[in-house]
């Protein structure tokens, strides 16, 4: 079961800013602890950066979810940009072909309960994210 | 488009950041530091990121970048006030952001960048008093 999301544009710096107040309201709604919705909003932002800079610019949807136990948030970002040809060196600390510090994928990973790329060379990008209330 | 604020307190410039800034506001912050060392001659560096609730790598890059470049300038920076929750989630984004002092507030971060200066004075005045001593050890 899941609540009708918050669907955002992702297309200048300021909507990278507004996606990471939803998140953070969206946080503070499900009662994450402090740490999870810093950890959550933090995954949010370098995600919502990545589709704007290498992805031409996207969409992001933030929904509340629920299973049997527990109440969580579930992000996803998507865009129609150049996709990601290697994934395990995409998904590699340190690296970054637009002289970021390549942390922004695999950082966002360590950061979320739930981490799932959906990639296609010349398709486009979706990520989905999820973190879960302890 | 938004700017941080850069005070001069005495011979410090201080930086509170007090906006979720775009990431073209963070990248202008960098450049009007480095213009305000160079036309004050401050010797040190301030930042406060109490306010903010997260620090992701754009932020924490920008941070690291100011701290280079005020050490080329001859500035040394503190950052002061990290949140609890975005200390653990820096370390576990990969962040450790090497190279750069903290302090936890900014009175803590001014007595930081007074000792520091003091011992590079000190070290300046040693180097110059006995010239024949360095050129003993490093021959
Ligand atoms: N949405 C995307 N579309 C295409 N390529 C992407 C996307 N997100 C990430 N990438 C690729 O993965 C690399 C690593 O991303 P990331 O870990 O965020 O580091 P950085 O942003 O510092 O480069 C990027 O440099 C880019 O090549
Ligand atoms: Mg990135």
């Amino acid at each position: 079961m899941s609540d009708e999301g918050q669907r955002l544009p992702v297309t200048t710096d300021q909507d990278v800013v507004r996606v990471r107040q939803a998140v953070r309201t969206f946080s503070v709604a499900v009662k994450l602890s402090l740490v999870d919705q810093t950890k959550l909003v933090t995954a949010a932002s370098e995600l919502a950066r990545n589709t704007l800079v290498y992805g031409g610019g996207g969409e992001v949807v933030v929904t509340r979810v629920q299973n049997e136990r527990r109440a969580g948030i579930k992000i996803v970002f998507a865009d129609e940009g150049p996709g990601i040809v290697d994934l395990t060196l995409a998904l590699t600390d340190g690296y970054t072909t637009g002289g970021g510090l390549g942390l922004g994928l695999s950082g966002a990973r360590r950061l979320v309960d739930e981490f799932e790329i959906d990639t296609e060379p010349g398709k486009g990008t979706t990520i989905t994210i999820t973190k879960w209330c302890r | 488009m938004e700017r941080v604020p850069v005070l001069k307190i005495g011979d410090i410039l201080l930086v509170s950041i007090q906006i979720d800034m775009e990431d073209q506001v963070a990248l202008q912050l960098q450049e009007d530091l480095a213009d305000r060392i160079v036309a004050t001659g401050c010797h040190g560096v301030i930042i406060d990121i109490s306010a903010l609730d997260i620090v992701d790598s754009f932020v924490g890059r920008t941070l690291a970048t100011i701290a280079s470049v005020s050490r080329v300038l001859d500035a040394e920076t503190v950052v002061v006030g990290m949140r609890p929750a975005v200390a653990i989630t820096l370390v576990e984004l990969g962040l450790s952001l090497p190279g750069i002092r903290t302090a936890l507030n900014v009175e803590l971060g001014i007595e930081l960048l007074a000792r520091s200066r003091q011992d590079e004075l000190t070290e300046l005045d040693f180097d110059e008093d006995e010239p024949d001593a360095a050129a003993v050890s490093t021959s």
